[in-house]
């Protein structure tokens, strides 16, 4: 080729950069987390200005067992990254396999508390303003769970097939950085849905 | 191949590539396709920058079509219902289609070479945002010929480019005018989103050695401060869209008054956009002045720390001055106080960075070649856009002004006078780099002052009628108003930039084939992109580099003065 690099003494020195992965995926959750904003500011500006019911207090059940399962499953995919990173397979495949397990429970969760409000309490998102605002927000969660489970499932399938190696665990942190942002946010939407939205 | 009187002294061997550039080989049908497959960002830096020329003049032909129409009074070469239509496209193209594909279209190209990168940090997600916003661009101008067809102009949007609720919701506007508008403003702020992604990591992630932050040129910096912008700020727009479809499609109340339903949230959940989208667009236009100001007046740019500071501050001021948008709406005292203070708040980082400006031209060897007298049309512009932009803060003032032609000339003096000005430095300026020619000085001299004489004309003049009176988005006047000899020059302006932007097509068309050849570094310039052939080949540097100071060409050519001597 028909250059040389412009080079100067200190280039011995060390270069480190912060790893791409995490920075786009830190990227990732600040626009997700301004998205989780503008609904949840909706649903707060929102409260108790409906002309029809049903209001949230009268059909709402708070779901503590479903929220535990959600919120535990942040310490089990740190139990996987962390067994990754020291090379125990079997002990990634086996806490991978529960965070999955638990987030299934909790999305099996929100569709039977989604049934009953649709069959039992007639609350569909055009009854009126809670309807609209109340399914657009845990819908909207709800859909990052189904995004983090079917990534985490492709991980599985190829962790089953042995080709999830030590290696990865660099991938593996980045995608566990995406579940405990959906975590986080079930914290948020919990806390305004169910604890303030009902009083 | 020999450095050709570079000076390889002292251990520092030429890193200016002078590989002759490569030459197209296949057939016609192969080269589409590899533009059509391409992950390379210089590529789709250029698409991006062809996309947003095509909608400027698009949006362009809109704007001429508005000021026959208003040139005279009683007018009646457009209908109402057409001239709604003219100006929702113009402001919705001229945002979304043309700002944004030319900034994120020279961020794509210059970003990775400026940090000695050989692309971005994932060129497949950059593939996938280019052909996002591209289809999001396609799918609003079906809009003209899409649904219930032509007549008239089509189902386009009618409603606004800030489309206000409720006039947005099915019960006021059924048909499907307002779902293409939602829907690829919606599509192509993913892309939006995407590029921002990449763009962070790419600085933040792909620098070459040495390249420290307080070495990165300052382009890079504003590239990160507005993608930072567009995750927080093209985010909420996203998610006010979806909220908007879900009313139309699903039934839904978000912004139906009737149910309870809030039209203000909607007009919070824009401006919350809005304002830091105009931030979005004016920082690149700060990049580009960044890097030209100091090459055409022979000088390192002055304050560069402060330059950084001033560049990430108002990334942060403008995310907290929405609500002077809303004065009018109504708030409490506090609200509007809020807001008076936090917009005049701005007026301080970008006074650091005008006269940092003007410090780096103070005393040096000014050459006026084009970019540079682009770039002096804009400080000028740019500080009087600025004034006019205080007048407004003030909430009082405000309610006398707010949606006159007043507002409607400070934002394109914004929009035109300093950010389309500054896109126009850059093309003359990175033009050589991209296609290897240089663009005709003759023309671009005519171009420059066709477009200062259009420009005042219409934008200086426009701010009169407001004064008198005269409200935006109406589509004619009574002739006894006093606004009649005003408008007529406003539209005459209007054309005489039409004419200069024409002159420039023309020449990026000839030059491009007839044009000078450039060679690697025709402005004697000092960022790592002018190491490269032009136009560079895929790989960008066939060895990576490795800098030691923020100017590393000039380094190179000065092996007894560098830079790095000093930091």
């Amino acid at each position: 080729m028909a250059t040389v690099p412009l080079q100067h003494a200190k280039s011995d020195a060390e270069w480190r950069q912060p790893s791409r992965g995490v920075v786009a995926m830190a990227s990732l959750i600040t626009a997700e987390s301004a998205i989780f904003t503008i609904f949840v500011t909706a649903y707060l500006y929102n409260l108790g200005r409906d002309v029809s019911g049903p209001t949230p207090k009268q059909v709402l059940e708070v779901p503590w067992f479903y929220s535990v399962c959600l919120l535990s499953s942040s310490g089990f995919i740190v139990l996987a990254e962390h067994a990754i990173e020291h090379a125990r397979m079997g002990a990634f495949r086996l806490w991978w396999a529960v965070t999955i397990l638990l987030g299934l429970i909790f999305l099996y969760g929100t569709g039977a508390e989604w049934h009953k409000l649709i069959v039992h309490d007639h609350l569909t998102i055009s009854t009126n303003l809670f309807g609209t605002t109340y399914y657009s927000l845990v819908g909207l969660h709800a859909s990052h769970v189904v995004v983090g489970l079917l990534m985490m499932l492709v991980v599985l399938a190829f962790a089953l097939t042995r080709h999830v190696r030590p290696e990865h665990a660099y991938r593996i942190k980045v995608l566990a950085l995406y579940w405990h942002f959906v975590d986080a946010v079930w914290v948020v939407v919990f806390t305004v849905v169910y604890l303030v939205g009902r009083s | 191949m020999d450095a050709q009187g570079m000076p390889a002294a002292r251990g520092i061997q030429a890193g200016i590539d002078r590989t002759p550039a490569q030459t197209a080989s296949g057939t016609w049908l192969e080269h589409v396709h590899g533009w059509i497959i391409t992950v390379d960002h210089k590529r789709l830096g250029i698409m991006y920058i062809v996309l947003g020329l095509v909608f400027l003049l698009v949006g362009g032909l809109e704007a001429m079509l508005i000021r026959i129409q208003l040139a005279v009074p009683h007018n009646t070469f457009v209908s109402p219902y057409t001239y709604n239509r003219l100006f929702t496209m113009h402001g919705t193209t001229m945002v979304f289609l043309v700002g944004m594909p030319l900034i994120f279209g020279f961020g794509n190209y210059l970003v990775p070479l400026m940090i000695g990168a050989r692309d971005m940090a994932f060129p497949r997600l950059n593939a996938f945002s280019f052909w996002v916003a591209a289809f999001g661009g396609i799918l609003l101008y079906y809009s003209f010929i899409g649904g219930n067809g032509l007549a008239g102009t089509g189902t386009a949007p009618d409603v606004a480019w800030f489309a206000y609720a409720p006039l947005t919701e099915k019960a006021f506007s059924p048909g499907h005018t307002v779902d293409y508008w939602a829907v690829s403003i919606f599509v192509s702020g993913i892309g939006s989103i995407g590029t921002a992604i990449n763009i962070l990591a790419t600085v933040f992630c792909m620098r070459c050695k040495g390249m420290t932050l307080m070495r990165l040129p300052l382009l890079a910096w504003l590239y990160a401060t507005v993608s930072f912008l567009v995750l927080v700020a093209v985010s909420p727009l996203t998610a006010a869209q979806a909220m908007l479809v879900i009313d139309r499609y699903l039934g839904g109340h978000f912004f139906d008054t009737q149910a309870g339903g809030s039209a203000i949230l909607w007009a919070h959940f824009f401006w919350i956009f809005g304002h830091p989208e105009v931030y979005v667009l004016v920082l690149p236009a700060f990049a580009f002045a960044n890097e030209i100001i100091p090459v055409f007046s022979r000088k390192a740019i002055f304050g560069y720390e402060a330059m950084v500071a001033a560049s990430v501050g108002i990334g942060f001021i403008s995310l907290g001055v929405w609500a002077h948008h809303m004065f009018t709406i109504g708030m409490t005292s506090f609200g509007n106080a809020f807001f008076t203070l936090s917009t005049m708040l701005v007026s301080i980082p970008t006074g650091i960075k005008t006269f940092n400006w003007l410090a780096t031209i103070w005393g040096g060897k000014v050459r006026f070649e084009t970019p540079m007298l682009f770039s002096i049309a804009f400080l000028f512009q740019w500080v009087l856009a600025g004034l006019t932009g205080i007048m407004l803060s003030v909430s009082a003032w405000n309610w006398q002004l707010h949606n006159s032609y007043f507002v409607v000339a400070h934002f394109h003096y914004v929009l035109v006078g300093a950010i389309v000005f500054m896109i126009f430095a850059a093309i003359y300026y990175w033009y050589p780099k991209m296609t290897g020619r240089m663009l005709d000085e003759t023309l671009g001299k005519w171009h420059f002052w066709l477009m200062v004489l259009g420009f005042h004309m219409t934008f200086d003049v426009m701010h009169f009628p407001g004064l008198l009176g005269m409200p935006r988005q109406i589509y004619t006047y009574e002739p006894d108003r006093g606004w009649n000899t005003l408008n007529f020059i406003v539209s005459v302006g209007g054309f005489i930039q039409a004419i200069a932007i024409l002159i420039l097509v023309y020449n990026m068309v000839h030059s491009y084939f007839r044009g000078r050849e450039a060679g690697p570094d025709p402005w004697d310039a000092w960022t790592l992109e002018w190491a490269t052939p032009s136009p560079p080949p895929p790989y960008n540097f066939p060895v990576e580099p490795e800098v030691s100071s923020r100017r590393p060409l000039w380094d190179l050519k000065h092996p007894e003065d560098p830079d790095s001597a000093f930091e």
